[in-house]
């Protein structure tokens, strides 16, 4: 994972709520084998749509992705991060985001931000009034820029930290050996196995 | 009382492998299932960087999500998905995990084999890549899914890293009221709560009315625990459970048997333990239930009519099914019926469905398919001749898989087509691009088909449901 400070860019005013994983990326794409590869796919039904907000020209280039509440909700597939990071953009902002979307945005280093409603409103209208509009996501500082706005969000120290410096939680994991070893031998014998 | 704990605390605290203050805990992971989709990328992970897989033993594969459901001896037609599941076999050949291969009668629904098999036991903690591991709490596991970074990660480790959840009990009081199914239940419970309801919790359900539930029936409601947005759903093992563990091919034998079961009665909240969250919903508030929107909260009584919108979210939803509002529930007409899912295509659902449907046709002009949740269902049903009633009413038996419920093999709607299905998720697209999803029970859905239009079991003389 490569470490992320700080996200400084122009935004995308989506703003939907209960934006589902079906809808970042349909269940057809979902297909490839590789990590790479999604963001064709990204808001795939809604591109149709001439005039949906990712098909303006003005907006093209965002790094940002402003949502509303409960973003990510549905199926636990990395998928729907993957092609959002794909396509461009390096954080999202929503007024809430799903458990397993948010734990799969911080384990491939896409910032996800959760800020109260009105706050996300004003970086909607912001951007929706001046699509140039740069909003700044600062890690170090756990804060948002943009015109008008100076937001602090909420992340713990151990995946601020992970994402600061792009650890591998795998590698981290194994340095614990001593204690999994342990654990495993201290398993009931009655606990089946597949085998 | 001091010292009480809650059952998913219990749970937790029993998979603790390291704790350290401001870091998420270390959680040791009794059985991991594997499927073809959100797999291939942890494998290719584990690859380049030399590492193995940890436990075999504690994990399996098996094929759901874009297997075809009828021909399974046949070659897969989309080539892409072919390349899927072949990566799947080669992987689990290449790292000595076990799989249930397409047309092999252990194959069938991740979230249908494990319970089946009787690999998932009360006490454990299993994660899949897969939202809706959630149905293996109706054991009394703590179960949840997990992105493909985690797991790989678990591939790697056995283990998981998460921090801990807050604590919900949704409590369903009085007795289930005859005619009401778990998927009811369920549905109703979404109503109350909402998609974001459960959100950072794992939801306890409790009460007289879960009590009475078997254990498909446990399932179906800690399945859909995920629509309300829950990290897990649980409900604290009893003898309907052991009953039904006992025997399966995994379950524990003699001297082991007495002393999981001595360890499985103590999986329960204690007294005077203290939820984070509390829902109470009357058993005798709940109806028949139909989505008419586009998340699994958005449902309406079978009795009732398409509701006024009362947000910008809903007159999108609205649009999106092409339903106004003040129709009748009873007046819409479907294209298809989709009875199957990790919800809905157990043994139960199946004979439920069946029980409604005999002696009865589909309504000319529907296509109706029942999809078991595992080839060990469909054997047991054919047993049972189930599918001679089904296809003599007139449904598509087929072989196990995932199917409609998501759209990645051959069966999916054409747009604008609409749909009764026993799945979970209405989401737009989620059968196919422009379908329209109904959520409803396997008995709704099968009165559904006979009649054309949304209907109860009652209209063709069935008045007992289970
Ligand atoms: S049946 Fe549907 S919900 Fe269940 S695992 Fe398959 S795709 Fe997911």
């Amino acid at each position: 994972m490569e470490p992320v400070q700080r996200i400084e860019g122009k935004a995308l005013p989506l703003g939907y709520s209960d934006v589902d994983t079906d809808q970042i990326v349909p269940s057809d794409a979902l297909k490839r084998i590789e990590r790479t590869g999604f963001g064709q796919f990204l808001f795939q039904e809604w591109r149709e749509d001439p005039d949906f907000v990712m098909n303006r020209t003005e907006h093209v280039g965002a790094k940002v992705l402003l949502a509303g509440e409960n973003f990510g909700s549905g199926s636990s597939r990395e998928h729907a991060p993957w092609a959002i990071q794909d396509y461009g953009f390096s954080a999202v902002i929503a007024t809430s985001l799903a458990d397993i979307f948010k734990n799969n945005c911080a384990k491939i280093g896409l910032l996800a931000v959760e800020l109260p409603e009105e706050i996300v409103n004003k970086l909607l209208e912001a951007s929706r009034k001046d699509p140039e509009a740069r909003i700044t996501v600062d890690l170090e500082s756990r804060t948002v820029k943009g015109p008008g706005v100076e937001a602090e969000f909420e992340m713990d120290d151990f995946t601020r930290h992970r994402l600061l410096n792009g650890l591998d939680d795998i590698s981290l994991t194994l340095t614990y050996e001593d204690k999994l070893g342990e654990f495993e031998n201290s398993r009931p014998s009655h606990w089946p196995s597949v085998i | 009382m001091s010292g009480s704990k809650t059952l998913a605390e219990k749970l937790w605290e029993r998979h603790i492998v390291r704790e350290a203050e401001g870091e998420p805990d270390l959680l040791y992971v009794d059985l991991h299932l594997v499927h073809e989709v959100t797999s291939p990328q942890a494998f290719e992970g584990l690859r380049l960087a030399e590492r193995g897989v940890r436990r075999p033993d504690l994990t399996l594969a098996t094929m759901d999500h874009n297997v075809p459901t009828w021909g399974a001896d046949r070659p897969v037609e989309d080539e892409v998905s072919a390349k899927q599941m072949e990566a799947l076999s080669n992987n689990c050949e290449e790292f000595g995990i076990q799989l249930h291969k397409m047309g092999a009668i252990g194959q069938g629904i991740v979230h249908v084999i494990g319970p089946e098999m009787g690999i998932t036991q009360p006490g454990m903690l299993i994660v899949c890549g897969d939202s809706h591991t959630s149905t293996h709490g109706a054991f009394g596991a703590l179960a949840f899914g997990i992105g493909t970074s985690e797991v790989e990660h678990v591939l790697a480790t056995q283990t998981i890293s998460q921090r801990r959840p807050k604590t919900m009990a949704v409590t369903v009081e009085g007795d289930l009221p005859v005619g009401i199914t778990a998927k009811d239940v369920m549905l109703g419970i979404l109503k109350r709560i909402g998609t974001g309801g459960g959100v950072g919790h794992v939801i306890e359900y409790r009460g007289e009315a879960i009590r009475q539930l078997s254990m498909e029936g446990r399932m179906t409601i800690c399945n859909m625990s995920i629509e309300g947005g829950a990290r897990a759903g649980l409900i604290a093992p009893d003898e309907t459970t052991f009953e039904y563990v006992q025997g399966r091919p995994h379950a524990p034998e003699g001297a082991e048997w007495e002393a999981a079961l001595a360890d499985w009665k103590t999986l329960k909240t204690d007294e005077g333990a203290e939820f984070d969250r509390e829902v109470v919903i009357n058993a005798s508030d709940l109806v028949p239930y139909v989505s008419w929107g586009t998340t699994p909260a958005q449902t309406v009584g079978l009795d009732g009519a398409v509701p006024e919108p009362e947000n910008e979210g809903h007159e999108r939803a609205l649009k999106y099914m092409a339903l106004t509002p003040g129709t009748q529930i009873r007046e819409i007409e479907v294209d298809t019926v989709f009875l199957g899912s990790c919800t809905n295509a157990r043994i139960e659902d199946l004979r439920a469905a069946a029980n409604v449907l005999e002696g009865h046709k589909v309504k000319e002009g529907i296509r109706a398919l029942v999809v078991p949740g595992s080839m060990r269902v469909k054997q047991q049903a054919e047993e049972e001749g189930l599918d001679e009633v089904f296809k003599e009413a007139g449904f598509d038996w087929r072989d196990a898989g995932c199917s409609m419920c998501l759209g990645m093999n051959p069966d999916i709607l054409a747009p604008g087509e609409r749909c009764a299905s026993t799945s979970n998720r209405n989401f737009e697209g989620r059968q196919g691009r422009g379908g329209r999803t109904h959520l409803v029970s396997p008995v709704v859905a099968a009165a559904t088909a006979v009649m054309g239009r949304f209907a109860a079991p009652s209209e063709l003389g069935v008045l007992e449901v289970s």
